[in-house]
């Protein structure tokens, strides 16, 4: 075989991986937007309506959101790029079933090897991370972004909206504790004596109605400063 | 290559199958030992804890040897089974089991000379399995310490049961009412002594949102110490 040939192949194989051959840099500013664009603009909650549930189950408390926030960052970013090295070979008709697969795969290995090296994260976290196969935008990214981009493009995008998911949880996490508990992050912050002037923590807050509205104002809020994202008609 | 065809689809997801199944088997097995080290580990934490003891799970091992001072089970009768070693006992499977065939296990704790009984604790929440210790002291009826553990109850609702503040409630609650009877500990939503000053009058506070991860609880510990009162009768006599 000539040298020009081996060459040739080199170049396609490699093209299969990266297929913006032209050196774009990593951070260029059409990569940066896979990161921003789901903080605001295209938030998963907020905008693509996506992942609610787990929005509204585990926003109780900061502690658990900002954990699950994380855990959903590193599977993201994980089955992201494992499903963008696999887009050409994965068969269309099976690929929602791989993509399960994927999913479920690397949540049930980070949560076996919490189970052996960081047992009290595992105690902490196990329910949540089970929960993670569930999330509705995990799926939805590998389907509508992982199949047709490449990996570091597809990395960056799991990574932007897992990083929205988590900016709502946390906004709504920390308003559900502050006012349902009187607490942030598990630490008494309303002070003992507030409660002696007749304070009380409202009960509402702790159940799952008030995690909605509370995603709801945000949509208001951001909407309002926002224009672009409101629909016409 | 053509992705599309029936047999390239059967041979992915073949493969896929593979890859995927001996990864999870190879990663679960070679890090059981090690999870279950950390179980065996925090058993022994949590036993300690009952009796007022908090160690971290590392040292939880050499202060476990140096306070429980027995550990044996019972069975229905409340005699005592010497076959059958307490520790091993795990209640999620021991519940299942036909109550003539069940063990019951006890650990006999000592600390400055007073001895505790410590015994384990296995019932539903809402979501799914609840769990604890209890540690009783001398009399048998006034409880030293208590902790409770969950798989799955809601955060923030249910699942404070295994925080310390609820915990606290049961310290010095009695089991048993004058006459003698089990009555266990019941937690309330409509109890009248909402800073828990009273400790005779089996209640404690409920959780706002948790009902039925409370009532849980107050099951629990009524169903899992019913089976003890023979061993009790006996100690007594």
């Amino acid at each position: 075989m000539s040298k020009e040939s081996n060459k040739s192949i080199n170049k396609k194989k490699s093209s299969l991986l990266f297929i913006n051959k032209e050196r774009e840099p990593l951070f260029s500013k059409k990569n940066r937007v896979l990161l921003t664009d789901p903080l605001d603009d295209n938030n998963p909650i907020t905008v693509q309506v996506l992942g609610i549930c787990s929005a509204l189950a585990i926003t109780v408390q900061l502690e658990p959101a900002v954990v699950m926030s994380l855990s959903v960052v590193a599977v993201m970013g994980a089955s992201n790029v494992i499903v963008s090295l696999l887009r050409n070979l994965i068969p269309n008709r099976i690929r929602i079933i791989v993509q399960l697969v994927v999913v479920a795969s690397m949540v049930v290995l980070v949560d076996q090897i919490l189970k052996a090296y960081a047992y009290d994260v595992y105690k902490e976290l196990s329910i949540f991370i089970g929960l993670i196969i569930t999330n509705c935008i995990v799926m939805g990214r590998l389907e509508a972004f992982a199949l047709g981009n490449n990996v570091w493009r597809s990395f960056l995008d799991g990574i932007g909206n897992a990083a929205g998911y988590g900016l709502i949880l946390i906004v709504v996490a920390f308003f559900r504790e502050l006012f349902g508990s009187g607490k942030l992050y598990g630490f008494q912050v309303i002070p003992e004596s507030v409660y002696d002037l007749g304070y009380e923590n409202n009960g509402l807050m702790l159940l799952s109605p008030m995690a909605l509205i509370i995603v709801g104002i945000y949509i208001w809020f951001q909407r309002s400063k926002n224009r672009k994202l409101i629909e016409k008609n | 290559m053509n992705t599309e065809s029936n047999s390239y689809t059967f041979l992915f997801a073949a493969l896929m199958v593979l890859v995927v199944a001996s990864t999870l088997a190879f990663t679960a097995s070679s890090l059981k030992t090690k999870q279950d080290e950390n179980v065996r580990k925090e058993k022994m934490q949590s036993i300690l804890k009952t009796i007022g003891i908090n160690t971290s799970r590392d040292g939880a091992e050499e202060l476990y040897i140096k306070h429980i001072k027995e550990e044996f089970s019972l069975d229905q009768k409340g005699n005592i089974d010497d076959s059958v070693s307490a520790f091993s006992i795990k209640l999620i499977r021991e519940i299942k089991k036909p109550i003539s065939d069940q063990r019951f296990p006890v650990f006999i704790a000592e600390v400055k000379d007073e001895r505790y009984y410590v015994i384990p604790l296995r019932g539903a929440g809402l979501w799914d399995a609840i769990w604890g210790y209890v540690a009783l002291r001398d009399d048998k009826n006034t409880i030293e310490g208590i902790i409770f553990d969950h798989k799955g109850e809601t955060a923030g609702l249910g699942a404070e049961i295994s925080q310390q503040w609820f915990q606290d409630l049961f310290k010095e609650e009695k089991l048993f009412d004058i006459q003698g009877n089990l009555v266990g500990i019941n937690v309330s939503k409509t109890n009248n002594d909402p800073k828990n000053l009273d400790k005779d009058d089996h209640e404690v506070d409920a959780i706002s949102g948790a009902t039925i991860t409370g009532d849980g609880v107050s099951d629990m510990i009524l169903e899992r110490m019913r089976h003890y009162l023979p061993y009790f009768n006996k100690l007594d006599i």
